[in-house]
């Protein structure tokens, strides 16, 4: 294990508690609410925050742990951190915020910026090395932090909220940039997201945190397939679909079915279906749904005032429906029934 | 955070009602005459014998040595007690955040005073100095500290705020880089302050320049050691010579205007 933290923190009158690992090459997506902690556990992770209790190892290297007085701070730990809103040095070219971590680490001048200069041509963005943070598109910007927390080869990468400042038209773009930069790292890495999307398609495990607490860990196909609190059934009982563009660019191939969503990107994308937009019908419908595949319940669970009711299929679905509908179609395990889903509620991204 | 006006509501706000309009005229008259004043009375043709009098370039060049020197000590003392004050919380902070600014309104005369009884020869710390062989009182280094005195709050208060104001996640993403605490200052902390520094440093000096109660009383009135431009407009005036007064005094208008002038914009908004 790369990354092992057990993590106790008290600031002011917000506690945190969390433990997790993150092995090599693996992303872990921290996912939760605005206020739930997530910022401050990567401080911890980062160095800037020291914990209360508990310990933190990076790389068989402890890094805090106060019951035996240890505590490495940041600038001594190989910890390499995209903050939100990038904070890239304002008076600096964008070639010298890469360069910052090597000169500080005793690096020449000259060498960190060829160094850096080579990172910035790994991100895409050589073009701009002369350009200062402001004079940068945010994707552009996003690029630039991602270089300069990777030039110091840290052997722990912490992002924080690295999409959220992007317009639609650019996180898209930049999730799957952002995807190939990381497949190339070694070290364990944590992502920090408010967004499912992201968390959905970038991670390999999620830890999903509320009011400081850890709800729920697993795999995104664990957590969404079985979401179990009716928050996180919320944040992220979506149905989620790997799967492959058709070449008319408004079909998804998933296995054997094929759901139809207009301006599908192209290539290997991840297709998810809110529950809350799947209809149940005992007979297949005459409307104009273009998504409509047959199967059979096999479980229902309430969650509050909805139902979730679990369809398998050629295209094994969660459908979140009234108890009223439940009645009124007589569902229950083995009721043989249609899902149909608009196509405008699929969305799709490239991954 | 400032609310976005539209421009037109910016330009010209008519809930403002005529009287405090005409009072607002008033008031800038109130500056305003003063000024015209010295400029009708200018007698322009002595000017230049004026300025190139022996005793006016001695003024003239003690008072730029010893409001730069100020300048220096206020920023070297000045910005890590604004870098304490905005940044360590501590018992006692407000009392030391009023007693640094005191000098801002205390009249410079009781600061000239307090500062010969307690730098001076048989003051509270002078009586030392003094056996060091630091002689404050009636020497330009007495000129210097007076100046630092009046002047350096000006600094402090500007820096201060903008210690307090500068986004300290960009210093945590300098120490996750590998940055030292003094690389941190260096390359991080002090670009984000440079132009309130810039702004302090600047009306600190135009203070120090101006300095003359506390100078006066502490560091006496010795041509050529301690009797600065202020000093030297004084006593011109005193004796007669109304004409040399009036020179100088634009002299020192002009610096204080141009540095608000140089202010303006650029830095009054750090502030």
């Amino acid at each position: 294990m790369t990354l092992e933290a057990r993590i106790g923190v008290t600031i002011g009158a917000f506690t945190l508690r969390a433990e997790l690992s993150v092995a090599d090459g693996e992303m872990l997506a921290v996912l939760g609410p605005n206020g739930a902690g997530k910022t401050t556990l990567l401080r911890t992770l980062a160095g800037l925050v020291p914990v209360d209790e508990g310990r933190i190892v990076v790389d068989d290297r402890v890094v805090d742990d106060p019951s035996a007085g240890v505590f490495v701070a940041a600038e001594r730990r190989a910890v390499g951190v995209v903050f939100q809103d990038y904070l890239l040095f304002g008076q600096l070219s964008a070639l010298d915020n890469v360069a910052f971590g090597l000169r500080e680490r005793g690096m020449k001048r000259a060498e960190a910026r060829a160094r850096a200069r080579q990172l910035l041509a790994d991100v895409g963005v050589s073009d701009k090395a002369g350009a200062r943070p402001r004079e940068l598109s945010g994707g552009q910007a996003q690029r630039v932090a991602l270089a300069r927390a990777l030039a110091t080869e840290p052997t722990l990468l912490l992002l924080d909220e690295p999409l959220a400042a992007l317009d639609v038209q650019t996180r898209s773009e930049t999730r799957r940039h952002l995807r190939e930069t990381l497949a190339g790292f070694r070290g364990a890495r944590v992502l920090v997201t408010h967004d499912p999307v992201d968390a959905l398609t970038l991670a390999d495990r999620l830890l999903i945190i509320e009011a400081g607490q850890v709800v729920q860990t697993g795999t995104p196909a664990e957590i969404v397939a079985q979401p179990r609190s009716e928050y996180v059934a919320e944040l992220v009982g979506m149905n989620l679909y790997h799967g492959v563009t058709e070449a008319d660019g408004a079909h998804v191939r998933v296995g054997n079915a094929l759901l139809a969503a207009p301006e599908a990107p192209a290539g290997e994308v991840v297709a998810i279906v809110p529950p809350n937009a799947v209809v149940l019908h005992r007979e297949p419908p005459s409307g104009s749904a273009r998504n409509v595949w047959p199967g059979r319940v096999v479980a229902l669970e309430r969650h509050g005032t909805r139902v979730r009711v679990r369809v398998e299929g050629t295209l094994p679905i969660v459908a979140e429906v009234t108890p009223a509908a439940v009645d009124e179609l007589e569902l229950t395990a083995g009721t043989p029934v249609c899902a149909a889903v608009k196509a405008t509620e699929i969305a799709v991204y490239a991954v | 955070m400032m609310m976005r006006v539209p421009a037109r509501a910016r330009r010209s706000d008519s809930s403002v009602p005529v009287a405090a309009r005409v009072i607002a005229v008033i008031a800038v008259l109130f500056f305003a005459i003063p000024l015209a004043g010295l400029l009708w009375r200018a007698p322009w043709s002595s000017a230049w014998s004026v300025l190139t009098s022996h005793d006016a370039r001695q003024a003239l060049r003690l008072s730029i040595e010893t409001s730069l020197a100020a300048t220096a000590i206020a920023i070297a003392l000045g910005v890590p007690l604004a870098w304490v004050q905005a940044r360590v919380a501590y018992p006692g902070r407000r009392v030391v955040r009023a007693l640094t600014l005191m000098p801002m309104v205390l009249p410079p005369v009781v600061g000239g005073i307090a500062l010969l009884l307690a730098l001076g020869r048989r003051g509270l710390a002078g009586q030392y100095l003094d056996k060091v062989g630091v002689h404050l009182p009636f020497h330009v280094g007495g000129a210097v500290i007076a100046e630092t005195f009046v002047a350096m709050p000006f600094l402090v208060l500007t820096v201060e705020a903008a210690f307090r104001g500068a986004d300290r996640r960009y210093e945590d993403a300098a120490r996750t880089l590998g940055a030292s605490r003094w690389s941190v200052f260096r390359r991080v902390t002090l670009p984000a302050i440079r132009p309130a520094l810039m702004a302090g440093a600047l009306l600190c000096w135009a203070r120090a320049l101006g300095e003359f109660g506390a100078t006066i009383t502490f560091a006496g009135n010795a041509a050529g050691k301690t009797q600065t431009l202020p000093l030297f407009v004084y006593v011109t005036l005193e004796t007669g010579n109304g004409d040399a007064a009036i020179i100088l005094s634009l002299v020192l208008l002009a610096v204080a205007l141009a540095v608000l002038v140089g202010l303006r914009d650029r830095w009054l908004s750090a502030i």
